[in-house]
């Protein structure tokens, strides 16, 4: 595979605070890449310097083979950024703001009217195209924001929390066309707090936490690195088993209780699964829902960033 | 060969996206209410408060209109841009583009030349319509307001780098360096007339060598000879810009 971004060492202090901590990854052409990390893990400082805004204190990265640090123009030519907040120009109209965008990428004038043309026609902004940007709701402006960087042309495109805090309608938009471009080729940096869509839309997962990376890979086996936090979920109709009868079934490791509700967590879901029907049975007790649970990828983030937390707190 | 080519190559784009950086400022901020107020009446209010009950020629004061309004004018659009546009978050999208710091800052200087200039006429064509005065070099006002425009726009440019992200607060360190250096640039009086620690103060002032060509150019005496009020402001704007190149970078982080 193609190595599109190829991060090495990367470090960035401010002060005595050291925000990013010797960080080094790759991301690989066509891949969505998502980076994950609790508020000021060093997710938008690390987006920063890949994107030019802020200079590295130590280490470098690569872009389509071009030094951030010693090429710095010729690194940015390949990317388009969609930050969090959707800093559009809210005095230019929304074909204003497309239009700058590609000129200052230098995209040559027939090509960018077209594709401006074929972007809000995609994105739903088409009859909003003189409207100035301030009259926008925020749904709107995300829109406008991704169409200004896609008019642009990447080969990587950078999103930072693309959908925080939008309607229903404009998040499942924009992913859904990020997904499509992707799969024409796009290969995108995604960060995200949210958990259902980087491990929907992620090929590969990356999590940082006080400013260096604490697991890479994707969903799937991140997931499975924490089989132990896979639990059955039963819930009975009236009465309801003594806790350590539960608590001693074979193969269950721990138990949380609510109300009639357990969880037994277990790396061996069907064996607990035999030893909770035939316990009911035994005592005739009505079980009214039983499920298995694999850890979800939140589940990955929070065990890999509770340490940071408990610490925090103290 | 090839270098060269490349060379060239990239110098046209970034040219060319100082030009874009021009134009987004035009549409933006030429008629944003500090350029107009900082830019265009604060030169008028203070030549009302010059000239009103003194009985002075009028011929006499419009250099020095010309050049006060060139100095409001031209370095009012640098300090309203960059701080604008942190406070807007639009700022971190133009510098994440392939254009560098220094050609995003030439568009941001020739934002202020073209302000300045096309707004420094209006007093040119007011004196002569109205007084007596008139033009005996054409090529020295040119020159004198040119280049003026762009020393001041540089010097608005490089007012603009400290990280704030109000206006307000870059607006008012810009009217602390400008407004005392009105006083002592040769614009309500001729350098030569005004107190001994002034005089030695006046060339200090970039104004000073704008407002000596522009003096010059309407045929009064200048205190400063032509040759060397251009090689001052080239040597000023040049300092401006690059300082204005160091402060930015080197602010740039904490502007975001």
């Amino acid at each position: 595979m193609e190595t599109v971004i190829e991060v090495k060492d990367l470090t960035r202090k401010f002060g005595y605070l050291v925000a990013v901590d010797h960080v080094e990854f790759e991301v690989y052409q066509g891949e969505i890449f998502g980076f994950l990390g609790p508020n000021g893990a060093g997710k938008t400082t690390t987006i920063r310097m890949l994107t030019g805004m802020i200079d590295p204190t130590e280490g470098t990265a690569t872009i389509q083979g071009h030094d951030i640090r010693n090429e710095p123009l010729l690194s940015r030519a390949h990317i388009a950024v969609v930050p969090e907040e959707a800093n559009v120009y809210l005095d230019l109209s929304v074909w204003q703001n497309l239009m700058l965008m590609a000129e200052l990428h230098g995209v040559a004038r027939h090509r960018r009217i077209q594709e401006a043309e074929r972007l809000l026609d995609a994105l739903g902004l088409a009859e909003r195209k003189k409207q100035k940007a301030r009259a926008l709701s925020k749904g709107l402006r995300q829109r406008l924001m991704l169409c200004a960087a896609l008019v642009t042309g990447p080969e990587v495109l950078f999103l930072d929390e693309p959908t925080g805090g939008l309607d229903v309608q404009s998040a499942r938009l924009i992913r859904q066309t990020v997904s499509d471009l992707n799969r024409s080729g796009l290969t995108v940096f995604l960060t995200t707090h949210n958990m259902s869509e980087a491990s929907e839309m992620c090929s590969r997962v990356a999590i940082i936490d006080k400013g260096r990376i604490a697991a890479i890979d994707t969903p799937e086996k991140l997931r499975s690195t924490i089989s132990s936090r896979q639990y059955i979920e039963v819930r009975f109709a009236r009465a309801i088993p003594e806790y350590n009868e539960l608590e001693s079934l074979p193969g269950v490791s721990q138990i949380d209780a609510d109300n009639r509700t357990f969880r037994l967590y277990t790396r061996l879901p069907g064996q607990v699964v035999t030893e909770v029907v035939r316990l009911a049975d035994s005592r005739g007790l009505e079980i009214a829902d039983l499920g298995n649970h694999k850890p979800s990828l939140e589940d990955v983030f929070l065990h890999l960033t509770s340490g940071r937390k408990e610490r925090g707190l103290q | 060969m090839t270098v060269q080519r490349e060379t060239a190559q990239t110098l046209r784009r970034q040219l060319h996206g100082s030009l874009v950086i021009l134009k987004k400022n035009v549409r933006l901020y030429y008629l944003k209410p500090p350029v107009l107020i900082f830019g265009v009446l604060f030169p008028v209010f203070f030549f009302l408060a010059f000239k009103m009950g003194r009985p002075i020629a009028a011929e006499n004061i419009v250099p020095g209109m010309v050049a006060m309004a060139l100095w409001f004018t031209a370095s009012a659009v640098g300090p309203l841009v960059t701080p604008w546009e942190r406070g807007a978050k639009t700022y971190e999208r133009l510098i994440s583009t392939p254009l560098s710091l220094r050609a995003i800052l030439v568009g941001d200087v020739m934002s202020g030349l073209v302000f300045g200039t096309c707004l420094s006429v209006v007093p040119v064509l007011l004196g002569l319509a109205l007084t007596d005065t008139s033009i005996v070099s054409v090529p020295i006002l040119t020159a004198g307001i040119v280049l003026g425009a762009l020393n001041f726009a540089s010097l608005g440019v490089l007012l603009a780098a400290p990280p704030a992200s109000s206006p307000a607060n870059i607006m008012l360190l810009s009217n602390l360096v400008r407004i005392p250096l009105l006083f002592v640039s040769g614009i309500f009086m001729p350098i030569g007339q005004m107190p001994v620690w002034m005089q030695w103060i006046a060339p200090l002032s970039p104004l000073s060598y704008a407002s000596a060509l522009i003096r010059s150019a309407f045929g009064q005496s200048a205190f400063f000879q032509v040759w060397l009020s251009l090689l001052m402001l080239v040597l000023f704007t040049l300092a401006f810009f690059m300082m204005s190149c160091k402060f930015h970078n080197m602010w740039k982080a904490k502007g975001l």
